[in-house]
């Protein structure tokens, strides 16, 4: 059942590309889902990772209980979790929740209203037509929200810290400055763009083979967060063997 | 004119189309009908290709539509306007938007040209002022008529309904019949509806195909129906009380 679903989900991916519309069709169809999954994440986003930087100032800051363990090693900590998983990880898996099952919601319905099948009669590829522009979006938005995930988090971080008195304001910037990597950058940025391909694709292919009615749309949706919070945690674990663990 | 041969389909062990055969002839509305359940609207997605046959083959002026290539099929498929049974708007586009959308998609037309278009088709099924409005903030019959334009903008060869009355009230349904059979005529259109409705079959049936447990039972026009010598079809012509009632007298 499993290899079926996943047979099937590679066909699906194989008919993005064929007969497809001009570039210009699918230029205004991107920008908009641009508008859907970017800004209209946005918000969310900048709220979840303020306060995930914050929170990890503060965890971290606990656990440090020796007086021989310098203070901007908390910051140094913060900025490799950050970067390195929770900006990406997590962002993605909140995203695959609110994107991903809007993309499937949608999807779902324009289903069952037979809105497809309109677009299908008039000789219009509906996976290519519906979900390019989608896939194509994410791509380009995931990245930029992780980098606006990742800022937010360490000025999270960087406030608390300091506010609260846990760290000062020249040892949390030391500490992220020390020994810092681009490499975390780039591999965040993959990272990002591998999660943004997963659950795009994973949600909508839930929701284009919804069938019945409302109550199966609701299904595919809840489907839809699950498979691609999955999917995404998968991926996690092979890009971080495959660029960290030397596979 | 659209021909299908020995058109079969199943879903899992049930058989719900068996051993199709009709023509459907071009400038006059071609009716299939049948009760709920017949298999008419499964008939219907065969012939535009939403549902792959099992069996069987359907020509559209003579181009072999289920065995030509992907060109072939998308080519005829771009000559088709169909109208769904619940309109299939699409939400999240206004009414103008959506009649547009052929146009946008499937021509090269200024949208100075496309917006004549749009108008014409859109007084053509008696809509004005209504370009502005979401599918959301129209009514029913409303939303048939918007299919309808949407179907005919980009003067489709062949036309197909599905259901068009579903849900509307008598005098609508009259309305948006007779509509479809002056586009058909002005168009000069291949047009197949699907329907149930006895208004339409006597109003607007020229050539009319009766399903019956997903087999074509009987086939002719409106003038010939109420003596078809069938039972199955006097059962289903002859439902309403009132038309028993006027048989019998």
């Amino acid at each position: 059942m499993l290899i079926k679903t996943i047979g099937h989900y590679f066909i699906f991916l194989g008919h993005l590309f064929v007969n497809r519309e001009s570039f210009k069709t699918y230029y205004k169809l991107v920008l908009e889902e641009c508008i859907q999954v970017g800004i209209g994440s946005i918000f969310l986003v900048v709220l979840v990772s303020t306060f995930m930087g914050a929170v990890t100032t503060v965890q971290t800051a606990y656990n440090l209980v020796s007086p021989l363990i310098p203070k901007y090693v908390i910051s140094q900590v913060v900025r490799e979790m950050t970067i390195l998983e929770l900006a990406p990880t997590i962002i993605s898996v909140i995203l695959a929740g609110k994107v991903g099952s809007s993309m499937a919601g949608g999807m779902g319905t324009m289903r069952i209203t037979e809105q497809i099948d309109a677009l299908e009669v008039m000789g219009i590829n509906s996976v290519s037509y519906l979900v390019l522009p989608k896939i194509i979006a994410s791509i380009l938005m995931f990245p930029m929200l992780v980098i606006v995930a990742a800022i937010c988090s360490l000025v999270g971080g960087y406030f608390v810290g300091t506010m609260t008195g846990i760290i000062t304001p020249n040892d949390f910037i030391y500490g992220i400055r020390l020994v810092f990597q681009e490499f975390g950058v780039f591999f965040a940025l993959i990272k990002a763009v591998v999660f943004a391909f997963l659950v795009s694709s994973i949600s909508s292919y839930k929701g284009y083979y919804t069938t019945g009615g409302a109550l199966e749309v609701g299904i595919s949706s809840t489907q839809a967060v699950t498979s691609s919070v999955i999917a995404v945690l998968i991926a996690d674990y092979l890009l971080a063997q495959l660029f960290l663990g030397g596979l | 004119m659209i021909e299908i041969n020995h058109i079969s389909k199943s879903f899992g062990d049930k058989e719900v189309i068996k051993d199709i055969s009709a023509v459907f002839e071009k400038g006059k509305p071609n009716l299939i009908i049948g009760a709920s359940g017949t298999g008419k609207s499964v008939l219907l997605k065969c012939i535009v290709g939403l549902i792959k046959p099992d069996a069987g083959e359907v020509h559209y002026d003579n181009r072999d539509f289920g065995g030509g290539d992907r060109d072939m099929k998308t080519e005829i498929r771009r000559e088709i306007g169909m109208l769904f049974q619940g309109g299939a708007l699409f939400d999240s586009k206004t009414v103008e938007q959506n009649v547009m959308f052929p146009l946008n998609i499937l021509t090269k037309m200024t949208y100075e040209e496309k917006i004549e278009r749009v108008n014409f088709c859109l007084k053509r099924v008696s809509l004005e002022n209504v370009n502005r409005k979401m599918p959301s903030e129209i009514s029913g019959g409303m939303k048939k008529r918007v299919g309808i334009a949407r179907a005919i903008v980009n003067n489709p060869k062949y036309l197909f309904c599905d259901e068009p009355n579903s849900g509307l009230d008598p005098q609508t349904s009259i309305l948006i019949d007779d509509l479809i059979a002056d586009l058909t005529e002005e168009f000069d259109t291949t047009t197949i509806v699907v329907t149930h409705d006895m208004n339409s079959v006597m109003g607007i049936g020229e050539n009319i195909a009766f399903l019956y447990k997903g087999k074509k039972l009987w086939d002719g026009t409106n003038k010939d129906i109420t003596h078809s010598g069938v039972k199955e079809v006097d059962d289903f012509v002859f439902a309403n009380k009132v038309m028993n009632s006027l048989r019998e007298s």
